[in-house]
């Protein structure tokens, strides 16, 4: 470590291993102070949401619990419908993530694979849309959503809860549609920028010689190129569930009514009416935070790799 | 189409002359392959796409800048009478009282992500970027924030900031004493709590794009390094970080271009307002949640836009580099 050491490094060996242990163990202290203040807030919301709320006022909120429960979960599940809510999200959310993924793989491919007159050009424009801030253009595309016809041709009813196919107001306003084609459009960018750089690291010797076997390019691009592309397509589409899980933005200008709204809006609409007390509060944040947190504990990896390929290689 | 062959000829991969020759005399190959139903299925496949992204985000980003021009109520049609040319613009800079606020806002966002969250996050990197026990579980919980939605972080720290209710005013004694500080309603703070609250998240991950960047520097150089008797301190910033370059500019993207976008957060503490003005909700505030001003909201859209330029260029260049 100093200027010693590396003169002389082998009779200074046991020192330096020493030295180091002492140093690891400043390191462990240190990293253990920053996970304690790093987790903390979301300790805080964990056990302020296990708390009834009599109980914090009665023995004021730094103080320890008489006693601890689900009850402010069974209270926000019920009387707020949060399973409406998830269900809003999920309808968002699934097409929302396998749509953005045909798309961006199909323009990645075409793209990295081959090289045509506007292919630099095609992939700069996906890639740089998505990375303008979404109030450059929510207010054009808020009249867009106002004034584009859209038919209804069915809805689809689950009891209380119903899809409309596409729109039940004719519009694309205020319809999961909508919210559903603002993300595909807007994430497609980021999906095709993330798989293309994957693509390129494959031989397009394959695809060369899928062509001469005869297959089309739709059919190279099925059979042969997304499987290859397993990976990358599973770390994309981690990422983009959370960021569509995770949209306040779109839902919050895009949509009028109050049922269609997925979680993470829906929350924030709850804020002024129905979240009483503080303990309501994080029990709906926990609430909301709960599927993106399994998805990330299940899928780490996939996570990290898909920033990762978004990064550097770029 | 047929001409492709002649441009692929330009981008030969630098240093690697004898490959780059291989791969265009391949390419020409393969463009004679290409049959009349693949060039169509190509069109498809890429131009359905690209009309999407055409007409849904670079379509309205110039409408953007098209009704900053006018003074559009959004009530009625779009006429010629509508247009009144530069008058958004002097409303904005001169009179109108949020807008230097909002930009000061935004400014102070980007300067704490850049010097306070951002070398936070490459700490950690680099203290995690060695084989230390537990290492993962280390880097698995400050990257844990990045997965949650910039609303239940909002929720989240509002628990802690609430003046009567919150973590901190109670655990500090504040409430007992009646020295109540109102972090998220006082205007003078409360873009610095949201901003911690922010960091919170953008710590993570700045640490989980440094992490992959350290991976990717060659141990050899760090070892030459040492040898060469340089500490630590100074391999990292004499050697790591230089040939950490890609990475920078990739963070320093990220990092100016989520600070223009925030929104979020402001928007669920106040509507962005009360000290937490910024470019992104005031034109929200302005064209569509509270006034139809469709116009003057397009004219802050379009400083927004011109401001995110930068960046996105700073991207695409360097995007455009390692393509080519």
């Amino acid at each position: 470590m100093s200027t010693l050491t590396a003169a002389a490094p082998r009779d200074s060996v046991r020192p330096v291993r020493r030295r180091i242990t002492a140093g690891r163990l400043i390191l462990h202290a240190f990293l253990i102070t920053m996970v304690v203040v790093w987790l903390f807030p979301l300790f805080w919301a964990i056990y302020s949401s296990l708390r009834p709320i009599a109980d914090t006022i009665n023995h004021g909120y730094v103080s320890l619990p008489a006693s601890l429960g689900f009850d402010n979960y069974v209270t926000v599940w019920q009387q707020a419908d949060m399973p409406h809510f998830y269900l809003n999200t999920f309808v968002i959310v699934v097409p929302g993530v396998i749509l953005a993924l045909t798309l961006a793989s199909m323009v990645a491919f075409c793209c990295s694979q081959f090289s045509w007159r506007f292919n630099l050009l095609v992939l700069m424009l996906f890639t740089g849309g998505n990375l303008l801030p979404p109030q450059v253009i929510i207010i054009p595309l808020y009249w867009i959503y106002r004034l584009t016809q859209i038919p209804n041709l069915a809805l689809i009813d689950f009891g209380s809860f119903s899809i409309p196919l596409f729109s039940d107001n004719g519009l694309l306003y205020d319809q999961y549609i909508g919210i559903i084609l603002i993300h595909v459009v807007f994430q497609t960018g980021f999906a095709t920028f993330v798989l293309s750089n994957y693509m390129k690291t494959i031989n397009k010797e394959i695809t060369e010689s899928a062509l001469v076997d005869g297959a089309n390019i739709f059919r190279i691009w099925r059979s042969v190129m997304l499987p290859l592309c397993r990976p990358a397509l599973a770390a994309v589409a981690t990422l983009l569930f959370t960021f569509m899980y995770n949209d306040f933005f779109w839902a919050l200008l895009l949509l009028k009514s109050g049922d269609k709204r997925p979680i993470t809006s829906a929350l924030n609409n709850l804020q002024g009416e129905f979240f009483v007390n503080y303990n309501l509060v994080a029990a709906g944040a926990m609430l909301a935070a709960i599927p993106p947190l399994v998805v990330f504990i299940a899928l780490q990896k996939h996570f990290v790799a898909g920033l990762t390929l978004g990064s550097t290689k770029g | 189409m047929a001409n492709r062959a002649n441009a692929s000829t330009t981008p030969a991969p630098a240093g690697a002359a004898g490959a780059g020759e291989l791969v265009v005399t391949r390419q020409r190959r393969r463009y004679s392959r290409l049959t009349r139903i693949d060039k169509r299925l190509m069109v498809l496949m890429v131009g359905i796409p690209l009309a999407l992204d055409l007409i849904l985000i670079w379509g309205p980003t110039v409408a953007s800048i098209l009704l900053s021009f006018t003074n559009w109520s959004g009530i009625g049609p779009l006429t010629p009478a509508n247009v009144v040319g530069l008058k958004n613009y002097q409303t904005l800079f001169f009179s109108y009282l949020f807008f230097w606020p909002a930009v000061k806002h935004n400014v102070i966002w980007l300067a704490f992500f850049t010097f306070i969250s951002t070398p936070i996050g490459m700490f950690f990197a680099v203290l995690l970027d060695r084989e230390l026990r537990g290492g993962r579980i280390y880097q698995s919980i400050f990257f844990m924030p990045v997965v949650l939605s910039l609303v239940v972080v909002g929720f989240i720290w509002e628990l802690q900031y609430a003046p009567n209710d919150g973590f901190i005013n109670n655990f500090f004694g504040l409430v007992k004493s009646h020295h109540i500080v109102d972090w998220l309603g006082d205007p003078n703070i409360n873009l610095y709590s949201v901003l911690i609250a922010a960091s919170w998240r953008q710590v993570g991950y700045i640490m989980v794009l440094y992490l992959a960047g350290l991976k990717s520097v060659d141990l050899a150089l760090r070892e030459a390094a040492k040898v060469d008797g340089a500490n630590e301190v100074q391999t990292f910033f004499r050697v790591v970080l230089p040939v950490m370059a890609p990475i920078n500019v990739v963070v320093v993207v990220i990092t100016a271009i989520e600070s223009l976008r925030a929104f979020d957060i402001a928007y669920i503490v106040n509507r962005g307002k009360n000290g937490l003005e910024l470019l992104s909700t005031l034109i929200t505030n302005n064209s569509l949640s509270e006034a139809s001003l469709v116009g003057f909201g397009s004219a802050i859209a379009v400083v927004l836009l011109v401001v995110s330029l930068v960046p996105i260029m700073l991207f695409l260049s360097r995007v455009m580099r390692t393509l080519q």
